[in-house]
């Protein structure tokens, strides 16, 4: 039992709850910014005793990337944009937690059905890695605001790497690097997107795209 | 195999160094071309020395191994592609010499070459992947090269056709070498597909797929609708290579199919003829009907494919029959009218570059008179007309002569002559092929009055007219001496093609004595020579009884007019309209008329304008059709991003569960 380990998982999964209960933009990217700090935590957590470089330095790249990087420039959006709020979302905050709740429940049941859990570090990574990522996508659905979109993007990809970690024993580096790679131009694009429609629109409402369709 | 190995690295090499020129014009004419002319000399040159080790590169790509190989089918068809890209290139600097400064001439050259290392990629490839990947690089580069002109709408429209036709193609083209890999046990490589035996389901099911899929390239009718339009929209020197040896690579892949598959059923040389016929007989009519220069030549090019067919499906045909006569004879007269064609095409291509030059048009109804002015382009032009409608002394004349010998075999020869599937598709092709003959006569009969004889249809661009730059003379008139050369030494000519055909009867284990059936092509020869000396005669004659007395030149055009005027000349659509008329109810001719009306009739007014039958009444319905279908299903299409990924999770989730059911 890895003590830290689980520790870790346990803070990513209270700040699922918290990026789905919160309405304040600001905040949901402040709470993502954690949620990349520990993942960067984690190889280290996995590593245990011994911390070779070059996991150190991936983590620390990760932790800037992720802590760092991307909500700054999300800030900057924000900042920008002129919105503080998520002011209509499709589902609402009490709603979106109680089914966060049942997220976590669902992802405990489809870890007992799955065989991962035998080569996992922890008993608790592969359902946590579930949770996380089915709070992305639900970011993604029930939110309005092209900002909480991107959240949730980012918070499915946490989700997949935490599920990576769990699968693969040791972290194929090329691999990483290429996820990360992918992900700095994702948020790139995104921050150009959000920009784009908040100076042309006047908001950075995605439901307004509707006006684009053929 | 050395020396075509240096000659693909120099077309690649030379494309690459063309990019460096960016839009300077001499540079990258210079360098595009010399590379061009430098790597078919190598290629050519490779050919003749003729050691043939087939080359294995390492090639990290899953079951594409870097395979080439030579043999005689591929010889051939690299021989033409070298002649006709050198001269095309050659041509090609004068021609481009007057396109406006912006355009990018680094990027035009650098696609030349990678269309003719691509074209020859195709035809040296052993592997189905690697032949694949040069396949799809000839239809890129070419589209880039169709592109040149792309500020004109009709060529954007004309490149987006071809692109979406290639590519239906190639779809097939993929299914058909997988089906082969599966009956090959995973290999993807042409050893493999000759090694293995075929049932006749199988062997029937890719034989189709080769014919819509490569028929598609070649612009067999009715997968021909591409090719009227992308040939003429691309510079002159581009549609020769097009029209000359890119449409050959779909012929190329069929006889590629034949040899693997050996011995075929005799339904598939039926295919063939009929495809043959339909697209030789509708292609020429449809070139009869065409009013631009270029486009009539595309149609034309529909036409000879046809007749290439045609041969291909005679020779089949006697395979089945396990005639020696027929399939050489069918072959034979298929491979040489493909190098023929190759020649003859894209010299008259030129020509219609030269005269776009001229006159800054290709529309029939605006030329005329342009022999005088032009003198090398005019008879050039006649030369190429000649050989193309197949009359002797010139090279047109060989290789359909050899198809009507194959097809008229079975009705000789009382060894076939039990065969009904040899009988009547023999006879069937001769008929074709005869149709064909006499409409082309009066389809280049038309194009050479109209643009070369007479008078000027618009006397401003006549004046302005005057004969192209030296290199473009150059490529036209070797083009010219190539055609007249190949008509005389035929015999020559054919022992080319015949280590091909020996190929194509081996695969089937038919042992062939090929030189006997050759033996007619030497009257082919002594007709040629014999034609060429009479006329010689005669203008000596003619020289010798006008000697001294006067000759009076008068115009060409008088009738006993008091004030005659250009426009009483034949139009396009007049020349033609006596044969459009019998075929009125498969070629429909939409017409504008406003007759004249009243005893001293002001204005009246008469426009014909023919499209495509197939576009009209298949493709354009059909895709219709498919529209409104798909239309039914834009509600999916509602712009909500939500919904999207919603729909994206719903779909995620329904797998994992049928996944744990």
């Amino acid at each position: 039992m890895n003590h830290i380990l689980d520790t870790l998982l346990v803070i990513l999964l209270l700040s699922c709850f918290l990026l789905l209960g919160t309405s304040r933009l600001a905040a949901a990217v402040r709470m993502t910014a954690v949620q990349g700090f520990m993942i960067g935590l984690l190889p280290l957590a996995i590593e245990g005793g011994e911390i070779r470089l070059r996991v150190a330095i991936l983590a620390a790249l990760i932790a800037v990337l992720k802590a760092g990087v991307f909500p700054w420039l999300l800030m900057r959006t924000v900042r920008s944009a002129g919105t503080t709020h998520e002011e209509r979302p499709l589902v609402g905050y009490g709603l979106s937690t109680l089914l966060g709740v049942a997220a976590v429940g669902a992802a405990f049941w489809l870890d007992s059905r799955l065989p991962f859990s035998a080569e996992a570090h922890s008993k608790l990574v592969v359902p946590v890695a579930f949770s996380v990522m089915a709070t992305g996508l639900f970011l993604m659905v029930a939110r309005r605001t092209a900002i909480c979109q991107v959240l949730g993007y980012l918070t499915l990809e946490n989700g997949i790497y935490i599920f990576g970690l769990a699968i693969v024993s040791g972290i194929p580096m090329l691999v990483e690097l290429g996820v990360l790679m992918d992900m700095f131009v994702a948020v790139f694009v995104m921050g150009i997107a959000i920009f784009r429609i908040s100076r042309e629109f006047d908001h950075i409402d995605a439901a307004q795209l509707t006006s684009l369709k053929g | 195999m050395t020396l075509l190995l240096t000659a693909l690295v120099v077309w690649i090499a030379g494309g690459g160094a063309c990019l460096l020129a960016g839009r300077n014009r001499l540079v990258a004419a210079t360098v595009g071309s010399s590379t061009a002319i430098l790597g078919s000399v190598l290629a050519l040159t490779g050919l003749v020395v003729g050691l043939r080790l087939p080359v294995e590169l390492p090639w990290s790509m899953p079951f594409g191994h870097l395979a080439l190989a030579c043999d005689g089918i591929s010889e051939l068809f690299v021989a033409v592609a070298a002649v006709v890209t050198a001269l095309a290139a050659v041509f090609g600097t004068g021609y481009l010499r007057h396109a406006p400064d912006r355009k990018p001439f680094g990027l035009a050259w650098c696609l030349f070459n990678l269309l003719t290392a691509s074209m020859v990629g195709v035809f040296l490839a052993a592997n189905a992947v690697f032949f694949l990947l040069a396949w799809e690089l000839m239809a890129l580069t070419s589209f880039g090269l169709v592109m040149f002109d792309h500020e004109h709408p009709g060529v954007r429209r004309a490149g987006v056709i071809y692109l979406i036709a290639t590519h239906l193609g190639t779809a097939l083209l993929l299914v058909m070498f997988l089906l082969l890999g599966c009956e090959c046990g995973g290999m993807l490589d042409f050893d493999a597909f000759i090694a293995g035996g075929y049932g006749p389901e199988v062997a029937g099911v890719v034989f189709l797929l080769a014919l819509v899929g490569f028929g598609t390239k070649a612009g067999l009718m009715p997968m021909h609708v591409w090719l009227p339009e992308a040939h003429p929209a691309a510079p002159s020197h581009v549609s020769a290579v097009m029209s000359g040896v890119m449409i050959k690579t779909g012929i190329y892949g069929i006889v590629r199919i034949i040899w693997i598959l050996g011995s075929l059923p005799s339904w598939c040389g039926w295919a063939l003829v009929a495809i043959g016929a339909v697209s030789g007989i509708g292609g020429v009519l449809s070139a009869l009907a065409q009013r631009d220069l270029k486009r009539m030549l595309a149609y034309s090019s529909v036409e000879n494919v046809g007749v290439i067919a045609l041969g291909l499906g005679i020779g089949v045909l006697g395979l089945d029959a396990r005639n020696p006569a027929m399939t050489t004879l069918g072959f034979a007269g298929a491979l040489l009218h493909l190098l023929n064609h190759a020649l003859f095409k894209s010299l008259l291509f030129l020509n219609a570059g030269a005269v776009r030059l001229a006159t800054g048009t290709t529309e029939l109804d605006r030329l005329g008179g342009l022999l005088r002015r032009m003198p090398w382009t005019g008879n050039t032009f006649l030369i190429g007309s000649v050989a193309i409608s197949g009359l002797p002394p010139l090279n047109g004349f060989a290789g359909e002569f050899l198809i009507f010998l194959g097809a008229l075999t079975p009705l000789l020869d009382p060894a076939v002559s039990g065969s009904t599937a040899a009988l009547t598709g023999g006879l069937t092709a001769a008929v074709a092929l005869a149709l064909i003959g006499a409409l082309a006569v009066a389809c280049f009969v038309r194009t050479f009055g109209l643009v070369f004889l007479g008078e000027p249809r618009e006397a401003a661009r006549a004046e302005a007219a005057q004969e192209v730059g030296r290199s473009m003379c150059l490529a036209l008139l070797l083009l010219a001496l190539m055609c007249l050369v190949v008509g005389i030494c035929a015999p020559l000519a054919c022992l080319m093609v015949l280590e091909a055909v020996q190929q194509l009867a081996g695969a089937a284990q038919l042992d062939l004595d090929t030189t006997r059936f050759l033996e007619p092509l030497v009257f082919v020869s002594l007709t040629a020579l014999a034609v060429i000396v009479v006329a010689l005669l005669l203008f000596v004659l003619r020289r010798r009884l006008l000697r001294g007395r006067i000759v009076e030149a008068t115009v060409t055009w008088d009738c006993g007019y008091a004030a005659p005027t250009a426009r009483m000349q034949y139009t396009s659509s007049s020349f033609a309209q006596p044969i459009l008329r019998v075929v009125r109810h498969v070629l429909t001719a939409h017409k504008r008329f406003a007759p004249p009306r009243g005893l001293f009739p002001a204005q009246a007014a008469f426009a014909s304008e023919t499209s495509d039958v197939y576009e009209e009444r298949l493709y354009r319905p059909l895709f219709k059709k498919i529209e409104s279908l798909l239309g039914r299903l834009q509600w999916m299409q509602h712009g909500k991003l939500n919904y999207y990924i919603l729909s994206i999770v719903l779909a995620l989730l329904a797998l994992l569960a049928w996944k744990m059911r």
